[in-house]
């Protein structure tokens, strides 16, 4: 305590410490440890060992991997997109005309978070099935083939991924709504704008950060994820997620596993570096939740 | 032709509305149909088709051994790690939001990268630091995994809600003779409780939750995701859901008594 009173520069640093040095241990290491093991060869019961040379891990399992690369970033992109177009009207709506409503509303939408990822994505087989409570009626109604099917395809896979990660849209989308000052729109209508001039001009250049925000929060997970293409999809819907979980647990290639995975976080970690650069890092780091 | 017309006009004029409902209606149908199935009776393993609605599976609710030890796998591990990473993320949290210091910046968005990484990543690199250590897999590479991830969604809670607090009522503290510590827990701490259980509960649910950094650390330990998982090819046993449900439920009523708590507080000090 003595310490603290006479040199308050130290306490920052010394609130900071504990958990600064778990972050450091078992997020900073491990992704070292990763990059490192990325220069490996050989196999778990051989024993690895590193080398330089192993750099070719890198192109080898880029050229090998190609295609899950691009159809996750494909799929991600896509989900976004998705996310977005849902995300942005109900997060308009919740800002502006939720009313007394509006932390009932935002509390809704955390909901998913509560109950489990896995039984989450699940329940969508019940929902997509073949004979479910869509495809169903529509079936009987002829309105579709009766051997259409939306389970165990790209769109399902598609639809899962948006599912499981519009939160992280809505959100920054919200707050970046919420804090736009009423009187702007006012004004605007005193000057004569119109209901759509003043959503283009003042609403959504204001909304921006948290577009922008809240697509690199979804897009991250997004091409990341391996359950819904597992759950929802087929073998042709495997994603870089699949992949790497296979390498790593099944397969049991670390170097190769490790070179794939490293090169997501470097993709990501640009993703976030252009971002900060852009818009700053105070959008960023404080909507997330 | 004139209803049709009235209803025409209707879902114009409320067309925002009828989007944001249709949207919440797509974000809640999954927990309704895990909820709905707690109550199917199953014809075969899978439980994916309904076929009649029954009490059985909440009456039976501890029929498997084996997972009502990976719940209870999950419940500990969640507890564990929880209490740690609110603690850290607490302190974190304080000297982020107080202290102006070189740096800060930085530090900011450093804490901010785990929640930007995929949790693939950050289940891999786990992986692969304990393997070359030597650390068997298990409840405890469980708990450091889920107090790193946790660590900053609890940051990050806690921020958002510092942000409004009023500095001058620690000076006021010190001015009438209180010290550092005095102050701390009868001024600050009380004030920012309901932030940090807002933060711990997320924790909770997160940790809970979490199967993919969890399937990489588990070795052989069973939390209650790992336990689904292993089921999904065999057929997911309906107390699954029952569980799900439970757990679901539980959560609501926790934040909606916190949410309630923190307005009857805010009602009596106007």
């Amino acid at each position: 305590m003595g310490l603290i009173r006479r040199n308050p520069a130290f306490t920052p640093l010394l609130l900071l410490a504990p958990g600064l040095l778990w972050l450091a241990a078992f997020y900073v290491a491990p992704n070292v440890q990763m990059f490192a093991s990325s220069f490996w060869n050989g196999t778990l019961e051989g024993g690895f060992s590193f080398s330089l040379a192993n750099w070719t891990n890198y192109p080898d399992a880029l050229i090998k991997y190609q295609e899950q690369y691009l159809r996750s970033i494909e799929y991600g992109f896509v989900a976004t997109l998705l996310c977005f177009a849902i995300a942005f009207p109900l997060a308009y709506f919740i800002a502006f005309k939720g009313g007394r409503a509006r932390n009932v509303l935002l509390f809704l939408v955390v909901a998913p978070f509560f109950t489990s990822y896995l039984l989450r994505t699940i329940g969508w087989r019940t929902i997509l099935g073949d004979d479910s409570i869509i495809l169903g009626p529509l079936k009987a109604l002829g309105v579709v083939a009766p051997e259409a099917r939306i389970l165990d395809t790209p769109f399902a896979v598609i639809a899962g991924i948006a599912y499981n990660f519009i939160p992280f849209m809505i959100l920054p989308i919200y707050v970046s709504l919420e804090k736009i000052d009423r009187r702007l729109l006012e004004a605007a209508q005193d000057l004569y704008a119109s209901g759509w001039g003043s959503f283009r001009r003042i609403t959504l250049p204001l909304a921006i950060p948290g577009v922008f925000a809240g697509s690199l929060l979804t897009f991250i997970p997004a091409i990341g994820d391996f359950i819904n293409a597992e759950l929802l999809g087929n073998p042709g819907t495997t994603m870089i997620g699949n992949v790497i979980q296979r390498q790593f647990l099944v397969v049991r290639d670390y170097p190769t596993a490790a070179a794939l995975s490293f090169m997501l976080m470097i993709l990501i970690l640009a993703g976030v570096a252009l971002y900060a650069r852009l818009l700053g890092t105070e959008e960023l780091t404080s909507t997330a939740i | 032709m004139r209803v049709v017309q009235r209803v025409a006009n209707f879902l114009a004029s409320h067309l925002l509305a009828v989007y944001a409902a249709v949207a919440l209606l797509y974000l809640l149908a999954p927990i309704a149909a895990v909820t709905l199935f707690s109550f199917n009776d199953p014809v075969g393993r899978s439980n994916y088709a309904w076929s009649s609605f029954t009490f059985d599976n909440w009456l039976s609710l501890f029929r498997d051994p084996t997972l009502v030890q990976a719940v209870g796998t999950s419940l500990r591990i969640a507890l564990i790690s929880t209490t740690i990473a609110t603690i850290l993320g607490t302190l974190m949290a304080l000297a982020l939001v107080r202290y102006q210091f070189r740096l800060r910046k930085s530090i900011d968005l450093f804490i901010f990268l785990p929640l930007a990484t995929p949790e693939i990543v950050l289940g891999a690199s786990l992986l692969t630091l304990f393997v070359t250590l030597r650390i068997p897999l298990g409840d405890l590479t469980l708990i450091l995994a889920h107090v790193m991830f946790n660590v900053s969604y609890v940051v990050v809670t806690l921020k958002a809600r510092l942000a409004g607090f009023d500095m001058r009522l620690e000076e006021a503290a010190a001015d009438l003779g209180a010290n550092p510590l005095q102050t701390f827990w009868r001024i600050t701490f009380p004030l920012i409780l309901p932030g940090i259980a807002a933060g711990a509960l997320l924790a909770f649910g997160l940790s809970l939750d979490d199967f993919v950094i969890t399937r990489f650390n588990a070795g052989q330990t069973q939390t209650f995701p790992v336990y689904v998982y292993l089921k999904v090819q065999k057929g997911i046993p309906p107390q699954v859901n029952a569980f799900a449900t439970l757990f679901f439920f539980a959560t609501v009523t926790l934040v909606a008594a916190a949410a309630l708590l923190q307005r009857r507080r805010a009602n009596l000090s106007k």
